[in-house]
């Protein structure tokens, strides 16, 4: 059966075919789920006013002391700073490369860790309760520890430098790219999954044949979107004696050598524009 | 012969749906067979009991004089080599080549170290590209499997299921994300492979035309229970009110 779906016309076609449902009027048309009563709105802005206002208290906010202390930022920045030192640049370019060896390793290293623990603490393919619960655990226990709290046991292990560096970088990672890869794997269609099963493929070769070829592309865009962090982050790790670049501009700090502390600034802030720009074209062309 | 006695499946999570009461079908080799019924009769179940992504609750399922239902995971995993398996959705990896996705059919007959290094072999790799020719794609071999019409990635999921060198092609729902048009090709294409070579094919199939065209046998399903079981030409009116508790409707199909 062919359905046109014709309306009434003027000159008396009713449009027979479909059904002609009566319009009563007046309509009363159903209403919107209710979402609670008046009150429970007025609690929850109340609710929000009061996290707000203990925040700001708990964080001693003050409006007096930010207008007083803007003109020092500014004159900090732009007077006391200036002019940047050149001869600080040979120096701090060395360093600054060293800080993105620290994050090219670092990710690299994140990324290896990760792969298996994306694997384990996904939940359609984790192989048993046991190794799930463990590797969440783990991934947890990971983001509850501070980058530089991970740079500073490092340091205690391997003596400070950029090697502690690369390991805080790197094991901190796992942390985030290790649920980022969990997650991709969890948001794959199984339907794929499915057809390898069905076709007699085992456990290790379902995941070769319709897992992989799902997540590889997200892998390659988390871990370079980690890469972009970890340039920061191993400017910061530096700080506390993980090497590179953060560790010469925290020594130049220390001795109020501000015009070469500015010059560091802008090394750094070249250095991850650079890599942004980078990751983002590379990440754009893959996904 | 596939014969399935007293299966039944009962799901439980959440609430407890019985799928599937109490089925009894005896299939012989090298028959066309599609199987009726509502959404929700148990038709998708019932095939999926067959090569066990669906594990019955309790009863037979005899391939060649085995009891698939007692095989552990490695044994079951012998039979489906020579299951294929074509599905609703396709279930193609689509970021992958259409050639790779055929010869993923291969992959469970290599060892796994060899399979995941993708090193097929001549023959396999000459098998696939054949099967593609048989539906009509080769040369649509080296493009991702996403950049193909519904159609021709319905057919890539056939020469995939061919690929497996199989006795059985399960086909559930093949043709109802196609367009009818397709839908026909696709239909003369399971036909002529089950004349070609022989294997049994059974078809999970919305549409009663299609069903009475392509099929030598309807086996109907309504409730968790067979209903209708006989040739194609038997299917009349009343056993259309009994599978589908409505009467017929014509659904446009052009030829």
């Amino acid at each position: 059966m062919t359905i046109i779906n014709k309306r009434p016309t003027p000159d008396g076609d009713t449009g027979a075919g479909i059904d002609q449902v009566p319009v009563a009027a007046p309509a009363t048309w159903p209403e919107p789920p209710s979402k609670g009563g008046g009150w429970k709105r007025t609690a929850l802005i109340v609710a929000i006013a009061a996290t707000y206002l203990w925040s700001f208290w708990g964080t001693e906010f003050s409006l007096v002391k930010l207008v007083k202390g803007v003109p020092e930022v500014f004159s900090f920045l732009f007077i006391r700073m200036q002019p940047p030192s050149l001869n600080i640049i040979p120096l701090a370019l060395r360093y600054t490369l060293q800080t993105l060896q620290i994050a090219i390793v670092g990710t690299t290293l994140a990324a290896i860790l990760s792969l298996p623990i994306g694997f384990l603490a996904a939940k359609n393919t984790t192989p048993n309760a046991t190794a799930y619960q463990v590797t969440r655990g783990i991934l947890n226990i990971i983001r509850t520890i501070p980058d530089l709290v991970m740079a500073l046991i490092f340091a205690g292990a391997v003596g400070l430098g950029p090697f502690a560096g690369t390991l805080a970088v790197g094991v901190h990672s796992v942390g985030m790219l290790g649920k980022l890869y969990s997650e991709s794997v969890e948001g794959i269609d199984p339907g794929p999954v499915e057809a390898a099963t069905a076709c007699g493929l085992n456990k290790t070769q379902t995941l070769f044949f319709a897992v992989l070829p799902q997540v590889i592309p997200n892998f390659i865009g988390f871990t370079l979107y980690r890469w972009e962090i970890n340039v920061r982050a191993a400017t910061v790790v530096g700080m506390v004696g993980g090497g590179g670049i953060g560790f010469i501009l925290m020594e130049n700090l220390r001795l109020f050598n501000l015009h070469d502390s500015s010059m560091i600034l802008i090394m750094i802030y070249i250095m991850v524009q650079l890599i942004d720009f980078i990751s983002a074209r590379v990440r754009l062309r893959i996904i | 012969m596939i014969e399935v006695r007293h299966l039944r499946k009962v799901y439980t999570r959440g609430a407890e749906v019985v799928a599937l009461k109490d089925v009894n079908v005896t299939i012989s080799d090298g028959e066309f067979v599609a199987i009726i019924g509502l959404s929700g009769a148990g038709k998708s179940t019932f095939m999926r009991c067959l090569n066990r992504l669906v594990d019955p609750t309790s009863g037979e399922i005899v391939i060649d004089g085995q009891d698939i239902t007692k095989l552990d995971a490695e044994g079951m995993r012998q039979v489906r080599l020579k299951i294929g398996m074509i599905f609703q959705e396709f279930n193609l990896v689509d970021r992958a080549t259409v050639l790779d996705n055929v010869l993923m059919a291969r992959a469970g007959y290599l060892p796994t170290g060899r399979s995941v290094r993708r090193a097929f072999s001549k023959a396999d790799r000459d098998l696939a590209f054949h099967c593609l020719e048989r539906v009509g794609i080769v040369d649509k071999a080296y493009q991702r499997a996403d950049a193909l019409s519904g159609g021709q990635r319905q057919r890539v999921g056939i020469a995939r299921a061919l690929a497996q060198e199989p006795r059985v092609i399960l086909a559930d729902e093949p043709v109802a994300s196609l367009d009818p048009r397709t839908a026909h090709v696709v239909m003369e294409d399971l036909r002529r492979i089950n004349d070609e070579d022989g294997i049994t094919t059974i078809v999970n199939i919305h549409f009663l035309e299609l069903a009475k065209a392509y099929a030598d046998r309807i086996i109907g399903l309504a409730g968790g229970v067979v209903v209708f079981d006989g040739p194609s030409a038997e299917m009349d009116e009343p056993t259309f009110v009994k599978v589908y508790g409505t009467r017929p409707q014509r659904m446009g199909v052009a030829q």
